[in-house]
């Protein structure tokens, strides 16, 4: 499974990543810009946001329209977004139209038009995508999970608020970009078949003479209230509960990973086991290791109907608080062969490895490969696990619950 | 690129797709029923049934088949369609025999009775799940309106009271209607070794009685108008619009692919130029949906309450200009780059390949390579294209509106 992999720090601050993979006939890029929703101003909610949707409307010597006919000429399939720490455009596409829409690419980043005409549809576009989130329950009650989990910025949602995109102003729209589309931070990265010397040379011509530097961020601490709840009319009642744990960066992570893949991820995990199979009481429980920037956490989630509720909440508890029992053996070697295999099967898809050598680098700064990593999961045992877990029990809980009931915090996590 | 095809003498046919060099392989029961297959008082028994087959088997409780399963590292999942119930598993090529000889146990389900009734409560769970999920049932209800009492009127899910009211034996009866091994295909994509796989096939599965199946194909008789469900906690207004499309044999389904990706793909078509450009939709777009005998153009269309009538209306004109004026040859060009730049880059995955290889056999007993699906999508030309928005007009459609509106002005 030994992967080659590529970087190349360009002066301004860019970082360039590239891992050949020449069996594909295909390849995927991913542009990250350090331009997310902790950027935005506080009563501007969801402008980097707003600016990325008008960055993809008119660039370099191209129209909206034309933009996007020419990726599709080229059978780019693109897309743009902001999350908490970035704005990222991504492609994926035949190996030989690469050069094309990194081209096309360095345009939106570089050169967008931000035109006044544009703007009215472009904030029509944004309060709608503030509203496509209205009627997503699990959407929601996450997401307030996490504003009372993080310190502000770092638990912002990126599509902000109606009233705050109201406000927004073309100018704001300008100054944003002005600011922070710029190299220091940024992270162009590349998989599938590449060249990397030509790649290299043509990343160079577009960007090594973009300019500008990157700001300090200021933050406050999330509210202190280990329990809130949501009313809500609504068939079943969704939970959310997250712990603090250890973030990407962190050099235990792979150990709380390990101990949330025996909780959750197979078929044969405990919440899965538990609270769908033994009792019946869902049909969606997870649990997974979340990072944002340099925190981390456990978060999960289980929707059930109302009447069921409180009992869903009860065993979802029980089972995150009997983690620190320990794992045992069985339950290591199936959540080893699972990663094992989503490693290798990683090697079928561009996309797939041009977000993670991407991710690697903004909270590592250097990539994993991926024989690194499997040496990292076969070092992984029962031991060292269960020995992280007795030095990090689960601690600073938070739970959120949307439906018609509230419901009681069980005891030993208030 | 290798196909092999191979039928065992009780009838269950085994196909793969070869490709020596891909990391993964990727296998599947294909079996050939689902809603359709099914009476209003079983309504839901197809998609039930497709748990229970994760339940376990005379020789494995359900906790050894889910156990198993990840034990060799597998993807693992199965659905339920109108037409088919699929149960799959991608998994590394070492592990092939093992994936095959476990799949195939799971085929011939114990259908336990308290497996059963607990299965039940998840089932149930799952309706409410997509109770408060847009688009509300709006699919659902637009087909039942559309299809009225022709089979593809029935809701996969069911309701909770048809599966609260359903009995193991009747599962029982359903499974010994539809499960045999005459109805299923066993496909499998990627690093396939196909004389192993047909082995292990014969020894699992050599021994399945073969019984005939038969699948009713009225002719539908579709319908047309409007309603509309107030539901007051849904923030958004959803409408599902259906028309008549191409069915899974007819020829000009490449045809209705591309005119629905140039009117009404979800970016660079006419409907998101008109609609979501402009912020005036959170979403619209059409889909394409082939069936045995019939087949559907479906719209979707998500917005504010108040501007649902501005909206359909802004839609009703995009088909109307589309069918009067036809499409242009640099759409059909655009439109062809994308379909089959996506087709070329899914031939990279296995798992992807598996669904397409699977449903193509099930639909037509035949199988294409990329190569020719993509021929075939560039041989079709624009007086095509144009022939599919006469033949089968979006504006004679059933409309279904879920949300907040309590009418809408048309």
């Amino acid at each position: 499974m030994a992967n080659q992999v590529y970087s190349q720090q360009f002066e301004n601050g860019l970082t360039l990543l590239a891992e050949p993979m020449d069996w594909l006939e295909s390849v995927a890029f991913t542009l990250l810009i350090p331009s997310g929703a902790d950027r935005d101003p506080k009563q501007l909610a969801g402008l980097s946001n707003f600016v990325c949707e008008m960055a993809q409307r008119g660039c370099g010597s191209r129209s909206s329209r034309q933009f996007i006919e020419d990726l599709e000429l080229l059978g780019v399939d693109s897309s743009g977004s902001v999350s908490n720490g970035f704005t990222s455009y991504g492609g994926s596409m035949p190996a030989e139209k690469l050069r094309d829409a990194l081209t096309i690419y360095a345009d939106v980043a570089r050169r967008p038009h931000l035109n006044d005409d544009q703007f009215d549809d472009a904030q029509q576009v944004c309060i709608q995508e503030v509203r496509s989130h209205d009627d997503d329950l699990a959407h929601q009650v996450m997401t307030e999970l996490r504003r009372h989990r993080y310190a502000d910025p770092y638990s912002r949602v990126s599509y902000g608020n109606i009233e705050a995109i109201q406000q927004i102003k073309i100018d704001h729209v300008r100054e944003h970009f002005g600011t922070f589309y710029q190299p220091q931070g940024a992270i162009l990265s590349v998989a599938g078949k590449i060249d990397w010397q030509s790649l290299c040379d043509h990343v160079g011509q577009l960007f090594s003479d973009w300019t500008g530097s990157d700001q300090p961020i200021e933050e406050t601490p999330a509210p202190a209230a280990p329990y809130f709840h949501i009313d809500h009319d609504s068939s079943q009642t969704h939970l959310a509960v997250s712990y603090q744990s250890v973030p990407y960066s962190h050099d235990d992570y792979f150990q709380s990973h390990g101990a949330v893949g025996v909780l959750s991820g197979g078929m044969s995990s405990r919440l899965f086991t538990e609270i769908r199979e033994k009792r019946g009481l869902c049909y969606s429980v997870y649990a997974s290791c979340e990072t944002v920037r340099t925190r981390g956490a456990i978060v999960s989630y289980a929707g059930t109907t109302t009447e069921r509720a409180q009992e869903t909440l009860d065993v979802l508890v029980h089972e995150l608080l009997r983690l620190q029992e320990g794992v045992r053996e069985q339950e290591l070697q199936r959540l080893k062969a699972r990663i094992k295999s989503q490693l290798i099967m990683a090697q079928e898809s561009s996309s797939a490895r041009s977000s993670q050598i991407a991710w690697d680098w903004y909270h590592l700064n250097r990539i994993r490969a991926l024989d690194e990593l499997s040496a990292i999961i076969d070092a992984l045992t029962c031991q060292t696990i269960n020995q992280y877990l007795v030095d990090n029990p689960p601690r600073d809980f938070r739970v959120v619950t949307l439906g018609a009931k509230q419901l009681e915090i069980p005891r030993g996590i208030s | 690129m290798e196909f092999r095809r191979q039928t065992l003498d009780n009838g269950l046919e085994v196909i793969a797709e070869i490709s020596p060099k891909a990391y993964s392989t990727a296998l599947g029961f294909f079996v050939n029923t689902g809603s359709r297959d099914e009476t209003a008082e079983i309504s839901g028994v197809s998609h039930f049934l497709e748990h229970m087959v994760f339940k376990g088997t005379p020789t494995r409780s359900a906790e050894d088949v889910n156990r198993e399963l990840d034990e060799i590292g597998s993807q693992s999942n199965a659905f339920t369609s109108e037409e088919h119930t699929v149960f799959y598993a991608r998994v590394l090529p070492e592990h092939q025999s093992r994936a095959t000889d476990l799949l195939s146990d799971i085929m011939r389900p114990s259908l336990r009775d308290e497996d059963f009734e607990m299965e039940k409560q998840v089932i149930i769970e799952e309706i409410a799940k997509y109770e408060d999920q847009p688009p509300f049932g709006a699919f659902e209800k637009c087909m039942a309106a559309h299809f009225g009492d022709h089979p593809l009127g029935r809701s996969v899910l069911g309701t909770a009271e048809t599966v609260g009211a359903l009995t193991s034996q009747q599962m029982r009866a359903y499974f010994e209607q539809r499960y045999s091994p005459g109805n299923i295909v066993l496909v499998a994509s990627g690093n396939v070794e196909f004389e192993q796989l047909v082995s292990d096939a014969e020894r699992n599965c050599g021994s399945w009685t073969p019984f005939k199946v038969t699948r009713e194909l009225p002719r539908a008789a579709e319908h047309s108008g409007l309603q509309v469900i107030q539901k007051d906690a849904a923030a958004q207004e959803y409408v599902v619009q259906v028309a008549n499309g191409p069915a899974a044999a007819d020829d000009d389904r490449h045809a209705a692919r591309l005119m629905a990706t140039i009117v009404g793909d979800d970016t660079g078509s006419r409907l998101f130029w008109e609609l979501i450009d402009t912020g005036c939709a959170e979403f619209a777009s059409i889909s394409p949906y082939e069936f045995q005998g019939t087949g559907i153009l479906m719209t979707y269309l998500a917005c504010m309450p108040d501007d649902t009538p501005s909206c359909l209306k802004q839609i009703r004109d995009v088909y109307e200009q589309a069918q009067k004026s036809g499409l242009t040859e640099d759409e059909l060009l655009r439109a062809k780059s994308k379909i089959c730049s996506d087709l070329v880059r899914h031939n990279e995955s296995p798992a992807r390949r598996l669904f397409s290889v699977g449903n193509n056999w099930l639909q037509r007993q035949s199988y294409r390579t990329v190569r020719e699906s993509v021929d075939n999508y560039q041989g079709v030309t624009l007086d095509e294209v144009n022939a599919v928005l006469a033949k089968y007009p979006l504006t004679t459609s059933t409309i279904v509106a879920v949300g907040p509106a309590p009418h809408i002005a048309t």
